[in-house]
């Protein structure tokens, strides 16, 4: 196998399955959504048989297109929430290092803040000051996940900013936006999109959370933390297929993202794998 | 001496400074909040046969019509004395609730804490030591399962098995039901708390055990322990004394900072498991706009946080004679 494929090949067609499968979720789960509230009372309890994989709840709706459905909102939520976290992230961390002084000090002190209290809480928190719901969830975990990636983003202009080249870059008498852009910003691309990705996981991974506990989603909707949090008063009856199936397919959406990010890192910054 | 004291110094007033920022963005958050206290909970159906003068009691009771700048003021003043108001859902000072499941939370997180700790080091030294090997593999594969699973779902995972199963440990609760408290044994308490332990421990150890294997494996390819090698010791022994003291120090920064983590693990075990303890609090006081008692456990819950991360930062320095001198310069 060696010699027919590389290592760049093999990630980019594993990164290209992970993005295909994810999309194939996406997709089902979206399509799937009426099929989802469906009830049907002769078909309560059902475990896991040929015509319903994942088998039945107590009203007799379809645990496969519940939790597609689920998962399918799970992955659309974990895109926003990702994205604004990392234009946050983005933008603070760039500002502090490039500004410097006070404005470095005080966003410095935010970030210190910010990972202070606790993630779930914090989330909770933000979501209560929005009125749960969509807007809750999508803001508490928008608002909580850009501190890491804030750091790194830090770090590494401030790292830039005193590199060789950029410095030569500015006795040449580039402007200064001229060199943000074409010596700073190609940088700090493949750091930026690699942080971004492996963003999703913490994102999807709180939403659920914060949805079980009952920040989030609201319970008419199929959300993986809804299906959760109802399947606990079924679990001591027995009805394992409530809670088995539901939190392992959000565990392999987890695992994909994952990947999905592993794989970038090696083809953006195949050094640092190597190592 | 002088600049380590001048050192803590710093450090304690900027985390008062943090804790500020954090009771007053939490507050903040909380009166931003268009949930109304009245409706979540007494009810629209009740709500709609009382009186006006009965609304306003009420109103005036969950304090919806104050200015949030006076009331936080008035919440401060009290906190500095060290009184943190009363809990509106459980009609109790909110020091001495906290107090309560502060106890029952921080056995369970202690244990998790120091756990994880202790297991992530070891499977991380082992996963270094044998790089690339078989158990190298197993254990990162463990590693990867294990942070990609929701908290949550592990905790109702193990309760199916060992509790609805096998029925070998209790499904739920800090103690036996419908036993006098005064008849609860000790083997009782730790009986119920082994799941919600097991679970917290379980997913605190991916971050250490990576952690601990790439340091490992940054000291394995220097240039002492090519010399170490070269004056013929033994493996074992080269782990031992250059490996573990060297990946000691980092790991007990990062076991320090993950208490955040475990705090909000707890939050999410205990609330699986019915655990009466701090996570489980903040849970019903967030959904029951109980204001007082959310501020209260978010204040408490930084506060341990931030000695946590100071710990971290004293004990580099106790332990690492360069770092001490680099304060001591700068």
């Amino acid at each position: 196998m060696k010699g027919i494929i590389n290592g760049r090949q093999r990630a980019l067609a594993l990164l290209l399955l992970a993005l295909v499968l994810l999309c194939a979720v996406t997709a089902a789960g979206a399509l799937l959504s009426d099929r989802a509230m469906v009830t049907d009372f002769s078909r309560k309890n059902l475990p896991p048989c040929l015509s319903s994989l994942f088998g039945t709840d107590w009203m007799g709706r379809d645990m496969l297109s519940r939790t597609l459905t689920g998962l399918s909102l799970s992955i659309r939520i974990g895109l926003l929430t990702a994205a604004v976290s990392a234009a946050i992230a983005l933008a603070l961390g760039a500002g502090s290092a490039l500004l410097g002084g006070w404005a470095d000090s005080i966003i410095s002190w935010v970030i210190d803040l910010v990972m202070g209290i606790p993630h779930i809480l914090l989330v909770m928190l933000i979501s209560l000051a929005f009125g749960k719901g969509f807007a809750g969830v999508t803001a508490g975990v928008a608002l909580s996940h850009w501190t890491s990636l804030a750091r790194v983003v830090r770090g590494e202009v401030l790292q830039l900013k005193g590199a060789p080249y950029v410095l030569a870059a500015g006795r040449l008498g580039q402007s200064r936006r001229a060199i943000l852009r074409r010596h700073i910003l190609p940088h700090l691309l493949p750091q930026f999109l690699v942080g971004l990705v492996l963003l999703f996981p913490h994102a999807i991974l709180h939403e659920a959370s914060v949805t079980f506990l009952g920040f989030g989603l609201s319970p008419e909707q199929p959300a993986i933390g809804v299906i959760l949090s109802e399947s606990m008063s079924y679990l001591t009856t027995g009805k394992w297929w409530l809670a088995v199936f539901p939190g392992a397919s959000l565990v392999g959406v987890v695992l994909l993202f994952a990947l999905l990010g592993d794989q970038l890192r090696r083809l953006l910054d195949p050094a640092s794998v190597h190592m | 001496m002088k600049h380590r004291l001048l050192f803590t110094g710093k450090k304690l007033i900027r985390m008062l400074l943090l804790l500020l920022g954090v009771s007053l963005a939490a507050f903040l958050l909380m009166s931003a909040s268009p949930l109304d206290p009245l409706q979540t909970n007494v009810g629209q159906a009740a709500l709609g046969t009382m009186s006006q003068e009965q609304i306003d009691r009420l109103e005036d009771y969950w304090g919806v019509n104050d200015p949030p700048l006076q009331r936080y003021l008035g919440w401060l003043g009290d906190f500095v004395r060290g009184d943190m108001g009363t809990s509106l859902l459980y009609r109790q000072p909110v020091t001495q609730v906290i107090g309560q499941r502060l106890q029952n939370s921080l056995w369970l997180m202690a244990f998790a804490w120091l756990f994880s700790g202790l297991l992530g080091l070891a499977l991380g030294l082992l996963a270094g030591a044998n790089r690339g090997g078989l158990g190298d593999r197993i254990i990162r594969g463990y590693c990867l399962l294990v942070s990609s699973t929701p908290t949550f779902w592990l905790a109702l995972v193990l309760l199916m098995v060992f509790a609805v199963w096998l029925k070998v440990l209790p499904a739920g609760l800090a103690v036996p039901v419908g036993v006098d408290a005064a008849s609860v044994t000790l083997a009782d308490r730790v009986r119920h708390a082994i799941l919600p332990a097991l679970t917290l421990s379980i997913t605190g150890v991916p971050n250490i055990a990576l952690h601990t294997r790439e340091k490992l494996i940054d000291i394995l390819e220097s240039d002492y322990v090519l010399f170490a090698r070269a004056r013929g010791e033994r493996p074992a022994a080269i782990l031992l004394r250059h490996g573990l003291r060297n990946v000691a120090l980092p790991a007990i920064t990062l076991q320090f900072a993950a208490i955040s983590e475990i705090f909000g693990g707890s939050v999410l075990v205990e609330q699986v498991f019915s655990y009466p303890g701090l996570g489980q609090t903040a849970v019903n006081a967030g959904l029951g706009s109980d204001l007082p008692l959310l501020l209260g456990i978010t204040v408490v819950s930084a506060a341990i946080v931030f000695c946590g991360n100071l710990i971290a930062d004293l004990l580099y320095g106790v332990v690492d004679p360069r770092i001490r001198r680099g304060a001591a310069r700068a």
